[in-house]
């Protein structure tokens, strides 16, 4: 049994120099088999083990990861929390995960800094602000706090917005989901990390996926660089590279990918305490605790797998941001990264089985799979344990490609793409 | 930024172009004859290459004509650029997991 993490630890390994700390996961040698095998350690893998071990019991699991935990998409995002969706299956779903990460920290003994400082959506023109109006409607309807604020109001929320007449991006409005805030991006792979592994799930790094050995139609192992692992469960959470594993066994999938930025600012002293995002200007900005202010760009249009975009996609980005901020102007940009967003074609995810026995997928996120992996990771933990999907996710199916049930997001996801 | 040669203007910045999306989908001869799943086939289940992939390109701010590119999706590298309707040059496959 781990020591749980507390004011006393604290100040005991105080004494000690904090040099007696014990590692948060082990790092086993694979075992030959295991009922579950969970293909990627990010933070939607790992919540996905967590939550199998904890809601279903099933502990005989396997995360493998090519890389290290939370070295993709987790490490890479600007760390947004909110569930103002517009269709009620998206709402319910995100919905479900901002009501998970309001109970993370304490769940989890980790401390994920899960700050509901609020978010809001800017409206810069008569569209915007129609369409502001009926989200927030739907939003309500379905549960999910949202408010509509006026300008005036906009400039009482966040006074550092430049609302003066003539402005190239006037503010019309916005909508205001003040449950929604951001968290850590590191803290919620390695809580999750932590544990799944208290409850006996093997977390092996460094371990790609070579390939998968599919017997009449039904998956049996995992070829890796660490020796085959025979899995009577595979389940894949691997955004960004779900096109490839797919076509490894033997599948295809409706996602493209596109590289996807962000950058960080050099840090100063608090000066904004809530997210701004701006759909049509391609702006979203926000404080981190370290006083960097956190911005993320939009999407680079053609398919990349290169973890980096374009400085065209930066600049515009930037531009608005000092058109909606102009005090940010002489700010200085220390990082930028990018990292590769899974896209579907409705800007919905998928969660579903496959056409492989026994396999499972979950990606295409997109441009926000950050705030929902606690819920995702719970739904899917769901599918794979009783081979159905949870309510929650019976919309998000493979098939809905061909019924033509489509989940159409793209006026919610903060990015165009 | 990507540097594209255009086949017909020369190597140009990438915020001169607009993108196309995979090359060579053709559409489907009898359309009133597909199924369900041939539909969604033909129209979601795109090609996402890691690794060489054919794509077409439109030179907007420049000469407004279309192309197809070899381009590896994970270098950037534009590896071949050739006409519409033209034949894929023979490259060396690349794959990467």
């Amino acid at each position: 049994m781990k020591s749980r993490y507390s004011i006393f630890s604290l100040l005991r390994n105080a004494l000690s120099y904090h040099e007696g700390w014990p590692e948060a996961w082990r790092s086993p040698e694979p075992k030959p088999s295991y009922d579950v095998v969970i293909v990627g350690g990010g933070g939607h893998g790992l919540a996905t083990a967590y939550y199998l071990a904890k809601e279903h019991g099933i502990t005989n699991v396997a995360v493998i990861e090519r890389g290290w935990l939370g070295g993709g998409n987790t490490g890479r995002n600007t760390t947004i929390v909110r569930s103002n969706y517009l269709w009620d299956e998206s709402a319910h779903l995100y919905e479900h995960s901002l009501k998970l990460w309001e109970g993370l920290t304490r769940e989890l003994n980790y401390n994920v800094m899960f700050s509901q400082r609020g978010v809001m959506n800017l409206a810069h023109s008569q569209h915007d602000l129609r369409e502001l109006g009926r989200r927030i409607a739907a939003n309500r309807l379905n549960g999910v706090d949202s408010e509509f604020l006026t300008p005036r109001q906009v400039k009482q929320f966040c006074p550092i917005i430049d609302l003066r007449e003539g402005g190239r991006y006037p503010v019309l409005g916005a909508s205001l989901q003040r449950r929604g805030g951001t968290a850590r991006h590191d803290a919620i792979a390695w809580g999750y990390a932590r544990a799944a592994d208290a409850l006996g799930v093997d977390i092996i790094q460094e371990c790609p996926v070579e390939g998968f050995r599919i017997e009449k139609g039904r998956v049996r192992a995992v070829e890796t660089a660490k020796g085959t692992i025979e899995a009577g469960k595979v389940a894949l959470a691997v955004a960004g590279h779900s096109s490839v594993l797919a076509e490894l066994a033997g599948f295809r999938l409706p996602i493209v990918c596109h590289p996807l930025q962000a950058l960080v600012s050099e840090p100063v002293k608090p000066v904004i305490d809530c997210v701004v995002m701006s759909n049509a200007v391609h702006a979203y900005i926000s404080q981190s605790d370290k006083g960097d202010l956190v911005i993320g760009a939009g999407v680079d249009r053609y398919i990349g797998y290169s973890q980096r975009g374009g400085l065209p996609v930066t600049e515009e980005t930037l531009a608005a941001i000092c058109e909606l901020f102009p005090l940010f102007r002489r700010m200085r940009m220390m990082r930028c990264w990018g990292g590769t967003v899974d896209t579907c074609p409705d800007a919905s995810p998928i969660v579903s089985k496959t056409p492989v026995e026994g396999m499972y997928i979950n990606g295409g996120w997109g441009t926000g799979g950050f705030k929902s992996t606690p819920g995702s990771g719970w739904v899917y933990a769901h599918t794979i344990a009783h081979d159905e999907p949870h309510p929650l996710n019976a919309a998000f199916k493979l098939d809905r490609f061909t019924t033509g049930y489509l989940i159409d997001e793209h006026g919610a996801a903060a990015v165009a793409h | 930024m990507l540097l594209i040669p255009c086949p017909y203007c020369g190597p140009r910045e990438e915020t001169e172009f607009s993108y196309g999306g995979e090359a060579h989908i053709e559409r489907p001869k009898q359309p009133e004859a597909l199924g369900d799943e041939a539909w969604a086939d033909y129209l979601f289940m795109t090609g996402n290459t890691k690794g060489v992939f054919l794509e077409r390109w439109v030179h907007s701010h420049g000469c407004r004509r279309w192309f197809n590119a070899a381009r590896d999706t994970l270098t950037n590298e534009v590896l071949a650029v050739y006409e519409m309707g033209g034949k894929p040059p023979k490259l060396e496959k690349r794959s990467y997991v």
